[in-house]
């Protein structure tokens, strides 16, 4: 906004030259406005190509009878509500609801707040800190199929060095079934999801509190605002606009989550694991009924749409404030 | 004065921009459409005499030495029929499907095309197949498995020149020290796998993850045992249950089972974590490189009668509907040179096989003793598809989900199936 304010000095020129003056400027002005409209029709091509297909494309599938078939007749009857009726009265619907919304809370508090204490934590430098953070990267580095697989074999319940170092250390007395019980599954994948989402929140989070100036903490400090007091009076109002993207994001990035569970457990056993971005891959990729698939996908859309709007008006209060 | 002039460069130079920006926008619809539409090539007809010069083939053999010996195979066949030049692709079997439905929808499909078993009636069923009768291939004299499962509504589709099981593996070594004998029927290998569970060691693995490979691993008790994929809920399929559930409960099999696919099975195995396992034979390479001595038995049956029944496994080569009459006649010859008796026994050979001519068994049996264990297995062998055809995919969920109730204790053998959805 401000910049095509500045950047406008044919609209305060002198307005005292002779009529064809005048003229040519009225002509300018329309070539501006012109100008303005071509300059956002490659951005608004590439929106509707890469955003706006897709997403029409998907709720359409979702109200056709969309399989196999369709990719060789290029027939898809147009089915009604048909599609959403089946994903949502499956037995194992409801399951994956829950388990959605357990994983993603589970994973987002254990991100976040890990993320955070590791954020503070090398927000006072120290010898070190550097090689260190870097390190509390790799995570995000690795190949999320070469992640799975090594957590795989971690957790697992005979052999895997997770269960040993536990015996070893006598914190259990039995072998935990980390992915073979449906009891303890879905923690294991949330465990091994928080592993993962550490790095995005420790980033962002850390260059937040790098944002923000010394000298209020040095004038906190004369005020006796130090410790617990300097982070809530002082580091958390500071950083609450990089705190509601990180959570937002992890929200949106977490519902769609696919690749850790389906290297970890193909959400089993007995289901255990299923989420319905598990539902909708195995509808579309594994059973091909694409409308099905689409359904599922479309409901994950409007959740995340929803965290969306609650992100934006809890954005908008804070512009406000 | 001043302010004029730069006003006019100003806008000279942003015309040529709004040019170059008008130009692109006009292009973008193009190129879309470019990228969209697709159009009906191929669908030319072109007459039956017109001279072929190469034909493209899919598969999904990309490991060696599979590729290379599927490579040499297709030349061959390729030369001997005529045909210049062989165009190959070779896509990872989990994203072959995904590909077809690509070339599919993009009316580029391949001139000959490899399909697993399982999915030849689903891909059949959407008109994407010629009928090999079409082009006068029979499947005379071919085992009733590998004919079922290329068979939509009497038509057959694929031939398929090798087909594999699976079977019970057993440590020659670990079995001889602990004085058992591999096991015959199901109470034997309760047994026998309660032995052989020393320390470290289990008696027994399998494979029971939540996937068409858990659903395929419960076929052997399954069906040995009359159990049937269109009554799951028989006390058949329910005594094949229990005996996953006793395995598992008795301690004998590792409770991981449901996380462990066939290639995991096949590593707890070498490592000696497992004295038996249920695996098939292109497991071969990886226990003779690790210097395995194992010995190969059909799976066990329940009652005294029984005749062992195992799920049969193995490729078919099929021609795909691309409208080319020339292309699709010289397809299906090269569909039956890779099937002929002599590329039949050499792909056996190869990959861990058995030929699926019958007439080829007695042959194969005294020319590869080591797979004599497979060789009787693959005649009985029973096809996933053979009575569900396109339906086979649905019920082989339920089947996988009610095997993994039963293991984690959510469900009791004789109403799994029954929660599972069946």
């Amino acid at each position: 906004m401000s910049a095509t304010r500045t950047l406008a000095p044919g609209s305060v020129a002198p307005a005292t030259g002779p009529a064809p003056a005048a003229r040519r400027r009225s002509g300018s002005r329309r070539l501006e406005e012109l100008s303005k409209v071509l300059f956002v029709v490659p951005a608004a091509l590439a929106i509707v190509a890469l955003f706006g297909y897709p997403v029409v494309k998907n709720v359409t599938m979702s109200f056709q009878d969309y399989g196999l078939k369709t990719f060789f007749t290029g027939e898809a009857p147009f089915v009604g509500l048909d599609n959403y009726v089946t994903v949502v009265s499956d037995a194992v619907f409801s399951k994956a609801v829950v388990n959605t919304a357990l994983f993603t809370l589970g994973s987002i508090a254990g991100q976040f707040v890990l993320g955070m204490l590791l954020a503070l934590f090398f927000h006072r430098s120290f010898p070190l800190s550097g090689v260190l953070r870097a390190l509390f990267l790799l995570p995000w580095l690795l190949p999320l199929i070469v992640g799975s697989a090594a957590w795989r074999a971690i957790m697992e319940q005979d052999s895997g060095i997770l269960n040993l170092t536990l015996e070893r250390l006598g914190v259990v007395d039995t072998p935990v079934p980390w992915l073979t019980s449906p009891n303890v599954a879905l923690l294991a994948v949330v465990l091994v999801n928080i592993w993962l989402g550490i790095p995005f929140n420790l980033t962002l989070l850390y260059s937040g509190l790098q944002d923000i100036p010394d000298e209020l903490y040095e004038a906190g400090a004369l005020d006796g605002a130090t410790g617990w007091r300097a982070f809530w009076q002082i580091t958390w109002p500071n950083l609450r606009p990089v705190v509601s993207v990180v959570l937002m994001l992890g929200v949106i990035y977490t519902l769609k989550v696919l690749d850790i569970i389906l290297g970890l457990t193909q959400g089993g056993p007995a289901n255990a694991t299923q989420t319905i971005a598990i539902q909708s891959y195995q509808r579309s990729f594994v059973e091909f009924t694409f409308g099905e698939g689409a359904a599922l996908s479309n409901i994950l859309i409007v959740i995340s749409l929803v965290f969306a709007v609650i992100y934006l008006r809890a954005n908008r209060r804070q512009v406000d404030e | 004065m001043t302010t004029n002039k730069i006003t006019t460069m100003l806008t000279r130079r942003r015309t040529t921009r709004w040019a170059a920006v008008a130009a692109l926008a006009a292009l973008a619809p193009l190129s879309l459409a470019a990228c969209g539409g697709g159009g009906s090539a191929g669908s030319s007809g072109g007459d039956a005499g017109a001279t072929v010069s190469s034909l493209k083939v899919l598969d999904y053999y990309t490991d060696e030495p599979g590729k290379t010996q599927i490579g040499d195979m297709l030349n061959a066949c390729g030369t001997s029929i005529g045909v210049g030049s062989i165009e190959r692709e070779a896509v990872p079997g989990p994203t072959l499907i995904q590909k077809v439905l690509q070339q599919a929808s993009s009316k580029s499909l391949p001139d000959v095309l490899m399909l697993d078993n399982p999915d030849i009636q689903q891909i059949a069923d959407t008109g994407a197949l010629a009928p090999l009768g079409d082009f006068g291939l029979t499947a005379d004299g071919y085992a009733p498995g590998p004919v079922a499962a290329a068979t939509a509504d009497g038509k057959l589709y694929g031939l398929q020149p090798g087909a594999n099981t699976i079977a019970i593996f057993y440590r020659k070594d670990v079995l001889e020290k602990a004085g058992v004998k591999p096991p015959t029927t199901w109470d034997e290998l309760r047994t026998a796998a309660k032995k052989l569970t020393v320390g470290k060691q289990y008696g027994f693995a399998f494979n029971a993850t939540a996937d068409y490979e858990g659903a395929w691993q419960f076929l052997p008790p399954m069906w040995t045992n009359g159990g049937d994929e269109t009554d799951l809920k028989s006390p058949q399929v329910a005594q094949a249950l229990q005996l996953w559930k006793d395995l598992v409960d008795d301690g004998s099999a590792s409770k991981s089972v449901v996380n462990w696919k066939q290639s995991d099975v096949n590593d707890q195995f070498i490592a000696g974590k497992a004295a038996m396992m249920l695996n098939g034979p292109w497991q071969e390479p990886a226990l003779d490189k690790a210097k395995v001595d194992y010995g190969v038995v059909p799976f066990p049956v329940n009652t005294a009668g029984q005749t062992s029944v195992a799920p049969l496994g193995g490729e078919a080569w099929t021609v795909p509907m691309t409208g080319d009459k020339a292309r699709m006649a010289k397809a299906a010859e090269l569909v039956k040179c890779m099937n002929s008796d002599d590329n039949q026994m050499l792909r056996a050979k190869q990959g861990g096989l058995v030929p699926t001519k019958l007439a080829l068994a007695s042959q194969f049996k005294s020319e590869v003793p080591a797979m004599a264990g497979f060789t009787d297995a693959v005649g009985q062998a029973r096809a996933r598809t053979g009575k569900l055809g396109a339906k086979w995919p649905d019920t082989a969920k339920t089947i996988y989900t009610g095997v993994q109730l039963v293991l984690t204790g959510q469900a009791a053998p004789a109403d799994a199936m029954a929660k599972a959805g069946a």
